[in-house]
């Protein structure tokens, strides 16, 4: 493979530098901090034009980053998990100022207990906000659709701003080959941003985010919101044409994976697909006719993509990496509402949830996954939500509870 | 010497234009919006307004807004880190040649005292700390205004509010003193910060007039006097509004790079001259007087004198 081995991270930096941003509003958080130590050094050395300010909280920096596209600057910022909750009141505002930024979201669960590694709770709580979502699978794919983003975002028909979503941990801090995009072909695939309808000056006045009284005019405005976002697929068409055509590499709404002749489909996001794909090529082995969808686009939901995708299969899997407690997975419930109206619906859905805070997504977990996928298919009958746990982890669990209540069983 | 006025020596020589046009819906008889009114007779009309929530949010009501200059309503606990990325793209595209010079506008955050003394501190003290080169009008109405006046960390002891009523375990109602945050400003060492009242508009004037020869943070506490909070007639505003610093109660001053200089000393009317006005304050003289909370505010303000007094003979 040709190309600079870097981390998710490293990549997300450079789809910023690339992308030629003017400003950066930063706070550290793990497993995101990586990215705006990368643009902070280059900032300060004038490798990027581009003025780096370290806010005094995630609330602050997306408000300042909000302000300044508001204000007429492309913009750039990262956070993750802790720090996107304490910003998700202001994610509201960026999206209903219709300012177009791009914010990188590097997935960690949610506290409490508090960790560090990934699951996809806290992006999926922003999921309502009016920001767009992009959930990459490689480092690679973390740098283009940071470029593909921002064209997206600063669309006329589209106007808001955008969600990248990689793993922490597994996307992060893993090297892979990344083939770095030339600048000038770059600057033909996102033309400078220079908004109509945005921007603060002395000879332009306007008011932004202002009161609204009585239903109307919020219900128009919220609605504008939900149409742009809908556009975006469209302009998400466009883009992957133009950025394929450019670079050579190829992205859409979704990604199937060995889909063709497949009786069962596994539906995945984010970096565990990699595993989910080499499960396929495992059971495919034993001669097994299975599929993996990749959700790439989460919002806007990418609807008849995943129907045109998912009709006429026996059975279909959800894997969430995410747990909606006493309800089950999220997008479970996202791929099930899309597909009540497929006259050629599958016969059964079947809900798992793994990979919460970390936890590894054995072959075995995905062997089984698709063994209980084609069982429910034949029985015409869909289950879960099936929470995934091997009985090491639970033995493990088990020696760490008896060390936690050790002194008193020892009395 | 004592403090004078350069350039405001007599009210004629406040600008007649207005910037805030009247029709908005705020209360009758707002003291913030009196003082904001004279506010932007020296900040003029090239100015973005960042806002947080409060009363004053209600001034841009779609498709109305008072101003010639613009607006961002931001949340309640953010808007100087608003401020913040306002004024950092405005410096990054006129840098870059995308903004001529003469678009450049004054960035100016707009909040009450419940998200400036509270909920904003942190991106309040992020702001100052960064030397942003902004102006902070906190309109102090001592409670929750626009939620009808609940209790704020402003709210000074002895005052009713709906959320510290006055009953038999606290006869005085609220308990707690007002936060000083003037002091916790002047902590940060920005190059301004004034208090000013609506009813001192000379004063008020000279102060943003000062104010505008300095780069970095430039804050200011303005004494909004309340009718609907604090129960008396609209018509009465400028009385209160008076009386506040009469009575020592709300001292004019200003701090440059953080030394203090008062700017008008009063000569301390009691302070039942200016509780006995407002309906938050009845309490402590019916049905009976209650005579060592009163004497406790008056206690407060006369130490507070006495250390102005002592600091400027140490000086």
């Amino acid at each position: 493979m040709e190309g600079e081995m870097m981390t998710g991270n490293l990549a997300a930096a450079w789809g910023a530098r690339l992308a030629d941003v003017d400003y950066v509003p930063a706070f550290p958080i793990t497993p995101q901090t990586e990215i705006v130590e990368a643009l902070a050094k280059w900032c300060e050395s004038g490798a990027m034009a581009a003025r780096f300010v370290t806010m005094d909280s995630e609330h602050s920096m997306m408000t300042a980053a909000g302000a300044a596209a508001a204000t007429g600057a492309r913009v750039f910022t990262a956070t993750s998990s802790q720090g996107l909750l304490y910003a998700i009141e202001v994610l509201y505002s960026v999206s209903g100022w219709r300012a177009p930024l791009v914010l990188v979201n590097v997935s960690r669960a949610l506290a409490a207990p508090i960790t560090l590694e990934p699951d996809h709770n806290d992006v999926l709580a922003a999921r309502d906000c009016g920001f767009l979502q992009i959930h990459a699978e490689t480092c690679q794919e973390v740098l283009d659709s940071i470029l593909m983003a921002y064209r997206i975002a600063e669309d006329e028909r589209v106007m808001l701003p955008v969600i990248v979503n990689l793993d922490g941990f597994y996307l992060s801090f893993t090297r892979e080959p990344v083939s770095m995009p030339d600048p000038e072909q770059v600057k033909l695939f996102l033309p400078p941003f220079r908004p109509a309808h945005l921007g603060f000056k002395a000879s332009v006045p306007h008011a932004l985010g202002v009161a609204v009284i009585g239903g109307t005019p919020y219900s128009y405005f919220r609605h504008q919101m939900h149409l742009a976002a809908m556009n975006a697929l469209e302009v998400h068409r466009e883009a992957a044409a133009a950025f394929e055509q450019l670079f050579g590499r190829r992205y859409d709404v979704v990604e199937g994976y060995r889909l063709e002749d497949a009786e069962d489909v596994l539906v995945m996001t984010n970096a565990f697909s990699s595993k989910g794909k080499a499960a396929v090529d495992a059971t495919r082995a034993e001669g097994k006719r299975v599929g993996l969808l990749r959700l790439r686009m989460i919002r806007p939901w990418p609807a008849d993509a995943i129907r045109h995708a998912l009709q006429g299969r026996r059975a279909v899997a959800v894997l969430d990496q995410n747990l909606s407690p006493g309800q089950g997975g999220i997008l479970f419930q996202e791929i099930a509402a899309c597909l009540y109206h497929e006259p050629l619906r599958p016969q059964a859905l079947c809900s798992f949830i793994g990979g919460l805070g970390g936890k590894n997504l054995s072959e075995g977990e995905l062997r089984a996954i698709f063994e209980q996928t084609a069982e429910a298919g034949i029985r015409r009958r869909g289950i879960g939500p099936v929470l995934l746990y091997t009985e090491a982890e639970h033995r493990e669990m088990m020696q760490l509870q008896l060390l936690a209540a050790g002194s008193r069983a020892d009395s | 010497m004592p403090w004078q006025r350069e350039t405001f020596k007599k009210i004629k020589q406040i600008p007649r234009e207005e910037h805030v046009l009247p029709g908005t819906a705020l209360c009758a008889g707002c003291g913030g919006l009196e003082a904001l009114r004279l506010a932007a007779k020296v900040l003029g009309d090239d100015v973005v307004y960042v806002n947080a929530a409060g009363c004053f949010t209600m001034l841009a009501a779609y498709p109305f807004t008072p101003f010639k200059g613009s607006w961002l309503y931001t949340t309640m606990g953010s808007a100087p880190a608003g401020a913040q990325g306002v004024r950092d793209a405005l410096d990054v595209l006129i840098a870059k040649g995308r903004l001529p010079e003469r678009e450049n506008l004054k960035v100016v955050v707009l909040g009450g005292d419940g998200s400036t003394y509270d909920m904003a501190l942190s991106s309040t003290s992020g702001a100052i700390t960064r030397k942003l080169d902004f102006y902070y009008f906190c309109y102090d109405n001592e409670a929750y205004g626009n939620t009808g006046a609940q209790l704020s960390p402003a709210t000074p002891y002895g005052a009713r509010t709906t959320t510290s009523p006055c009953s038999l375990q606290h006869p005085s109602g609220t308990t707690h003193e007002k936060k000083d945050i003037f002091e916790i400003w002047r902590a940060h060492k920005p190059p301004y910060i004034a208090t000013v009242a609506p009813r001192y508009p000379l004063d008020l004037e000279e102060k943003f007039t000062r104010a505008a020869k300095f780069t970095g943070p430039k804050l200011f506490l303005a004494l909004s006097a309340c009718p609907t909070g604090w129960l008396y007639d609209p018509g009465e505003t400028p009385e209160v509004a008076k009386l506040a610093v009469e009575t020592g109660l709300w001292p004019l001053k200003e701090a440059i790079d953080g030394a203090i200089t008062h700017t008008y000393i009063p000569k301390r009317k009691p302070v039942e001259e200016y509780l006995k006005l407002q309906g938050r304050f009845r309490h402590l003289f019916e049905p009976k007087v209650q005579s060592e909370a009163i004497s406790h505010i008056q206690g407060r303000v006369n130490a507070y004198w006495e250390q102005v007094k002592l600091a400027e003979k140490t000086a």
